[in-house]
């Protein structure tokens, strides 16, 4: 989850330098606008849009605003957040579902991952209480269509296929298909095709004129270079695409890609994708987004995650066993398997104001780590685990065996099972974290 | 169509690109200041990485200035050699048989496809080849893969989706070892560069190759999508301090994308491209050729 960290990182430092200016010169914001221009360009933003940034937030930095500021950085800071704020779109834009069944139309390149997405999407609706059916229509691949079907299946959605058919046929009969079994959603598969190929462009036009879609995504890999703006481009003049979607964003990439497709569209990135997993995909929120790649943070994503991954009958019981001081080692366990639900720590941290310029390294949150205490807690009685005291190097050696460790291994996860004790005792007398 | 005119053809579109933006550019300006940030716009809007374009600018800049140089075709011979130093900076790679490729890169760039094509080109030039599926993660990567291997008339191995990559390997040098095949070629998940536990993954394979089949001129290629952007230099680099990288196939430059980042990774991390892909049949791969890549992109 280190989306749009290297920017961050980057601009943190370039403002870090600023701050010790004090008052801004024209100079200086000259200075820091190449730095800024340098950034978004190693982060694959496309030159004219970054021209056009650097332009404008230039054009708004060196007048008064800047120069009457009392903090020239928060203000630069504060201009370059609202500029990119503006770039990608205010606000988090939901699927339209008006016409019954909605018909959403995927589109894009070879290998941004429409066919993946189709199922984390099928996943996802169905988790709303949408019924949809996945339509396979990228006919020219091999094996797309049975790829479809595992991933389908995977998502517990239906899918309509008619092998190497026509795929304009195949969609119209999808949605056919669709409105006879009850079906209030068609998601259809298309073929990766290059935007250039005047064929494979018109075929995805006559499907589109065929079955009226209510959302066409055009599903973008977030490693796409300078190519994004004319790719996006394309794509949105021949179908009028209504949103982008971002995949592969769980790699390093810094995704300028996604400023350069919003400014060339004007359409809202409606989803992001981050993780191999099908249920690894999210709504993305540009505003949050821009906080993030100015290292302030992205706090609501990591209650949204918090809220997803624990229940609330889970935070009352913890909160009745913080309480009353009965915190076991089962206890413990239970926690680290829910941050790990919550992205694991490396997600975690990346979602934490402040550390979006923290470089985070393997050894520092190894998550390996998470599953060795796993195993030294379950091979320890249950006895053992509600009274830790009673562990002595005898019982310790049978753990350690048990678990496949080592009795120093066992002695540290029963050392940071103290400590955390100790933090939710610390924390328990500390208003800001009352429950 | 001759080995490269294929390739050229495809180009020409990477060509009209560049060739129109230098036109408007020495019609527009003289060889001043703004001329030189002009040309880094043009080299950086083809993905090569912002360092590598401001050193190649700079060096034609320190030329032009020494040379008191001021016809404009003199400097495109100047950038034409800056690139071909910079894309010849990696040597070659040796591809002797018994040969093993294993074919590395992150999801949907291309492995698969490249797999097939290149089985395809290995039996045409009259070696024997076998296929390991050994991508056991993606729905149907197998399936895929045997359609790719059935065009190009070669032998695959494969198990089963979800088991263990590297037996799926092993199984395959066996197999290779008995009966004298010339080319191995590894199909292996695609996987983001930053996720530990695949990459564990295919350490293992890479362990199981060297230890089964020490014999053999075994190479690790990174597939590259031309698509991307500067990203593409931290995938060779992660991929490289895992397992290693031996050379680069670029693919999908049948698009409009450039693939402008490998004149900065030969460079930057001396790693030679060795094949391209240029469209979607079963013979659209092509030896890579510094001198004529260039020459194509002018």
């Amino acid at each position: 989850m280190a989306l749009f960290s290297g920017l961050s990182e980057k601009l943190n430092h370039i403002f870090s330098k600023l701050t010790k200016h004090g008052r801004l010169t024209e100079l200086e914001i000259k200075t820091a606008m190449r730095e800024v221009r340098v950034a978004l360009l190693e982060a694959d933003v496309n030159i004219s849009v970054v021209k056009q940034f650097v332009a404008r937030v230039s054009e708004r930095a060196v007048g008064q605003e800047i120069l009457k500021s009392l903090s020239p950085t928060q203000q630069v800071i504060k201009i370059v957040n609202e500029e990119l704020i503006a770039l990608m779109g205010s606000s988090n834009a939901k699927l339209n579902f008006s016409n019954s069944p909605s018909v959403i139309m995927m589109a894009g390149l070879q290998g941004a991952g429409k066919t993946t997405l189709v199922g984390k999407l099928g996943m996802l609706l169905k988790k709303q209480g949408r019924k949809p059916l996945l339509v396979a229509c990228d006919v020219y691949r091999p094996a797309a269509i049975n790829q479809l079907k595992v991933v389908g299946e995977k998502a517990g959605c239906e899918v309509f296929e008619k092998g190497q058919g026509n795929p304009i046929k195949i969609a119209k009969e999808g949605v056919a298909h669709a409105k006879s079994y009850g079906f209030d959603t068609v998601i259809i598969d298309t073929a990766g095709r290059l935007q250039i190929d005047e064929e494979l462009m018109q075929e995805l036009e006559k499907i589109k004129k065929e079955v009226n879609p209510a959302e066409i995504l055009l599903v973008v890999d977030s490693m796409t270079g300078q190519v994004a703006v004319e790719v996006a481009d394309t794509f949105n003049k021949r179908l009028e695409v209504t949103g982008l979607v971002l995949t592969k964003l769980d790699g390093d990439t810094r995704g300028g890609a996604t400023l350069s497709m919003r400014a060339v569209t004007g359409k809202p990135i409606k989803y992001c994708s981050v993780g191999e997993k099908l249920g690894d995909i999210e709504p993305f929120h540009p505003d949050r987004m821009a906080n993030r790649i100015l290292g302030m943070g992205d706090v609501l994503s990591l209650i949204e995650k918090a809220q997803e991954a624990i229940t609330e009958e889970d935070a009352k019981k913890m909160e009745k066993k913080f309480r009353e001081n009965s915190f076991t080692l089962d206890d413990f366990l239970v926690q680290f398997e829910t941050m790990n639900k919550m992205g694991g720590i490396k997600g975690m941290i990346q979602m934490l104001p402040g550390m979006g310029g923290m470089k985070i390294k393997e050894e520092d949150v190894d998550e390996k780590r998470i599953i060795t205490m796993k195993a030294v807690i379950q091979s320890m009685t249950k006895k053992e685990r509600l009274n830790p005291q009673i562990i002595n190097s005898s019982r310790k050696i049978r753990i350690a065996k048990g678990s496949g460790t080592s009795v120093q291994e066992v002695n540290r996860v029963l050392k940071q099972f103290e400590q955390s004790k100790l933090m939710l005792k610390q924390m328990k007398n500390n208003k800001m974290f009352r429950f | 169509m001759g080995l490269f005119s294929k390739l050229k053809s495809v180009l020409s579109k990477t060509k009209n690109g560049l060739m129109q933006k230098l036109n408007d550019l020495f019609a527009k300006n003289k060889l001043g200041e703004e001329f030189y940030e002009d040309l880094e716009d043009i080299l950086i809007s083809s993905d090569v990485s912002v360092a590598t374009t401001m050193e190649i600018v700079d060096e034609i800049r320190e030329t032009a200035i020494k040379e008191k140089v001021k016809d404009k075709n003199y400097v495109i011979e100047l950038l034409k050699s800056e690139l071909y130093d910079t894309l010849n900076f990696a040597d070659p790679l040796d591809m002797s048989t018994p040969l093993v490729l294993m074919i590395i890169g992150v999801n949907g760039v291309g492995k698969t496809t490249s797999i097939g094509k290149l089985a395809n080109k290995f039996k045409k030039e009259g070696k024997s080849v076998t296929i390991a599926a050994a991508d056991t993660f993606r729905a149907a990567a197998a399936d895929q893969l045997s359609v790719w291997a059935e065009r190009a008339g070669v032998r695959i191995v494969k198990h089963a989706e979800g088991s263990d990559a590297s037996a799926v390997v092993f199984d395959a040098i066996s197999s290779v070892k008995a009966k004298k095949t010339d080319v191995l070629i590894i199909d292996t998940a695609g996987r983001l560069h930053v996720k530990v536990n695949l990459m564990e993954e295919l350490k293992k394979i890479d362990r199981v190759v060297k230890r089964e089949y020490p014999e053999a001129n075994y190479k690790k290629l990174i597939v590259l999508d031309a698509t991307t952007g500067q990203n593409s230099s931290n995938q060779v680099q992660a991929f490289s301090k895992e397992v290693g990288v031996d050379g680069i196939i670029l693919t999908k430059l049948d698009g409009t994308a450039k693939g402008g980042f490998i004149i900065s990774l030969s460079y930057e991390l001396e790693v030679p491209v060795v094949y391209v892909g240029v469209g979607e049949q079963v013979d659209d791969i092509e030896d890579f050729n510094a001198k004529e890549f260039i020459e194509a992109l002018f």
